[in-house]
């Protein structure tokens, strides 16, 4: 694994990445990058890390033959089941590694963002095994919506910190996370949540996700004797899909990543940065995001807080344009759809970021040749998200 | 010579020091601004510095981020501060440096920020999120245009680094005073002559000190060690509790700044 596997120049991808930070900022980054490339090629420090994702975490997760789903589908589904590892989302792959990471680099405080509350119960998870204290920042419209979630972090040690300014969604907890490190630089470690923010987070996150798709590729050429015509992913910020992604980047794979289309594109509320969005420079970095004509950055919506979020990680913004990888939308009833057919023919409630993924997967079903092999990334369990499906199903939960 | 070149050769010249207050632009109106930048010049402002509002501005505290989504409410846009700054230009001698977050920057495009901002009578531009080692197509669009960008440098920057602060700074170099975000401080960090004695290793440009200055006392001691004294939250607040009625109490504090600043060279 090396720091800079994949980049082209030093932080992008193609015109996309970079380090659009303060200036106090910078050489915490410096040091990350460096602290990174020496960790990483440790065999001590990727030993403890591999022994952690084995035993505490649950990896390598199965990868399931959704034989049901495949015949009502005509296609032959692989599912990736990340939402059976610890704290139910691919997630933890993340926080345990920066966690592991921060304690190597001699900090003495964890702090991170949470939309849907995942990344932050993960984060909350991984620095009480680090035994490092751990603040979380929450949007205060998330609390609200996600409050599973934040009881858990409680439960974990974790202080959950109320974000009451811009929209009170994910990105005003990243914007308050960053300021926070701005302040604390010297002593904190920001675990980012996704394939976001300035270099080198998005390949930092790129790498530590990368296992899905390592284990996908080893485990489909031996379960189904070949590599899948196509691998799909929800994108919200875009590490799960990049996770599942990158193994098959040298490959005849087709990616699909998928997006959070909201009430629909054609309202406006909806969270489908790389379908709908234009290029411009979000927490730092430059990669795609929702903005208006003056370069405001726009509110979004989307039925799952994981996938709420006007902006995207830099690398999907680059396999956009290079045409390497392909990317769509779905709405909240689509995701309600998906949810829903998981259920019924597999017996499985997946969280509803995937559930994009599946809805999507029924509508381009038909277009795809019968008996294809389709491998769709199934990044968390649906615990957290029964109330908000019950409401949306006008059922009591 | 630009016109910040010329002011503060003019200010080295009599052995003062600048002083630069910073409003958010269109908090609470535009009309309003155009007021407080009047009042700014006649209550003895060297320069002028205008916040563009963003709805992520990472670098601010709680005060600049109030009064940059109360100028969003009103719909205040990049387009609409450059026609601000073409407004009053006419009627200020000072000169006139934007701040604003790369991203209404680029949306307008490099090449056209420059030449409208030049055109609008902007001399210069300081852009908290844009370190040095991004900054050359903004430098490249703006350069042509007689447009200084101003870099920023930080207690947290290295040697080398305060090196490349200096190397693509024009116009002066903004040093930010302490670890963390703008705001409203009870005291000035202690080390800010260090740092802007390390800062003066590698440059002759005016070395301007912001980022929590906030009374007056605070004002005499950064112009004891500093070229020049920016003052941003602690104006804001001012803007904040008075609206568009806020000018004689701007006018006092302003100064209340400006003496406390001459009081440092005295
Ligand atoms: C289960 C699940 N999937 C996906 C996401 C979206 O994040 P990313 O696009 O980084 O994978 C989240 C975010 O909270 C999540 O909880």
């Amino acid at each position: 694994m090396t720091a800079r596997a994949g980049l082209i120049g030093a932080g992008r991808f193609g015109r996309f990445g970079g380090r659009y930070v303060p200036e106090t900022l910078i050489p915490a980054l410096d040091e990350l990058e460096v602290e990174y490339a020496r960790l990483s090629a440790d065999p001590v420090f990727r030993a403890a890390l591999d022994s952690t994702l084995h035993h505490y975490c649950g990896r390598p997760t199965p990868l399931y033959y959704a034989a049901r789903l495949s015949d009502e589908l005509g296609l032959k589904i692989y599912i990736k089941r990340e939402d059976l590892l610890h704290t139910g989302a691919h997630k933890i792959n993340n926080a345990i590694g920066q966690v592991f990471l921060a304690r190597a680099m001699g900090k003495q405080r964890i702090i991170a963002e949470t939309g849907a509350g995942q990344h932050g119960v993960a984060t909350a998870t991984a620095a009480a095994v680090a035994g490092l204290p751990c603040e979380v920042y929450m949007g205060a419209e998330d609390i609200i919506r996600q409050s599973l979630n934040v009881f858990r972090m409680r439960l974990l040690g974790a202080k959950v910190i109320s974000v009451e300014s811009g929209t009170r969604t994910l990105k005003d907890a990243i914007n308050e996370a960053l300021r926070d490190w701005v302040t604390n630089v010297a002593t904190t470690f920001y675990v980012i949540g996704s394939v976001v923010g300035p270099h080198p987070y998005p390949t930092l996150v790129r790498d530590l996700q990368a296992v899905i798709g390592r284990e996908a590729r080893a485990q489909m050429i031996e379960q189904a004797g070949c590599l899948p015509d196509v691998a799909i992913a929800c994108v919200g910020g875009g590490s799960n899909a990049i996770g599942l992604f990158h193994a098959f980047r040298d490959d005849p794979v087709r990616l699909i990543g998928v997006e959070a289309g909201g009430d629909g594109l054609g309202t406006g509320r909806h969270a489908a940065t790389l379908v709908a969005g234009s290029p411009g420079v979000l927490h730092g970095a430059m990669s795609y995001l929702l903005q208006d004509e003056a370069g405001q950055v726009r509110e979004t919506h989307s039925i799952s807080a994981g996938l709420d979020y006007p902006g995207v990680g830099p690398e999907h913004a680059f396999l956009k344009e290079s045409g390497r990888a392909e990317y769509a939308a779905e709405d909240d009833r689509t995701a309600l759809d998906g949810f829903q057919l998981l259920a019924r023919t597999e017996g499985i409630l997946a969280a509803l970021e995937p559930s994009h993924a599946i809805g999507h997967l029924q509508h381009v079903a038909p277009t795809l040749p019968r008996g294809a092999s389709v491998l769709v990334g199934l990044s968390g369990r649906g615990d957290k998200d029964v109330h908000v499906i019950a409401r949306a199903l006008g059922e009591k939960a | 010579m630009s016109r910040l070149a010329s002011t503060f050769a003019a200010l080295r010249a009599q052995g003062r020091r600048a002083l630069i207050p910073f409003l958010v632009a269109g908090d609470p109106t535009l009309d309003a601004t155009a007021t407080f930048l009047d009042c700014f010049a006649s209550s003895g402002a060297d320069v002028l510095e205008i916040g563009v509002p963003f709805s992520d501005p990472i670098a601010d505290g709680p005060v600049n981020q109030r009064a940059a989504q109360r100028a969003l409410a009103g719909g205040t846009s990049l387009r609409d501060v450059l026609d601000l700054a073409a407004r009053v230009r006419p009627r200020l001698a000072q000169p006139i440096v934007l701040l604003s977050y790369y991203n209404p920057i680029l949306r307008l495009g490099l090449e056209a920020f420059g030449r409208l901002a030049a055109n609008a009578g902007v001399d210069g531009v300081v852009v908290p999120d844009l370190p040095p080692e991004e900054g050359g197509p903004l430098r490249a669009a703006a350069e042509p245009n007689g447009l200084d960008i101003i870099f920023l440098a930080a207690p947290t920057s290295t040697d080398e680094r305060l090196a490349r602060v200096a190397a693509s700074s024009r116009g002066f170099t903004y040093c930010v005073s302490l670890t963390g975000v703008t705001g409203v401080r009870d005291d000035v960090a202690t080390d800010v002559g260090g740092l802007v004695g390390r800062l003066r290793r590698h440059t002759d440009l005016p070395i301007c000190v912001g980022f929590g200055v906030s009374t007056p006392e605070h004002a005499r001691q950064v112009a004891g060690v500093a070229d020049g004294v920016i003052v941003g939250s602690a104006i804001v607040s001012v803007i904040e509790q008075g609206g568009a009625a806020a000018v004689p109490a701007l006018a006092e504090f302003v100064r209340a700044l400006r003496a406390g600043v001459d009081a440092a060279v005295a």
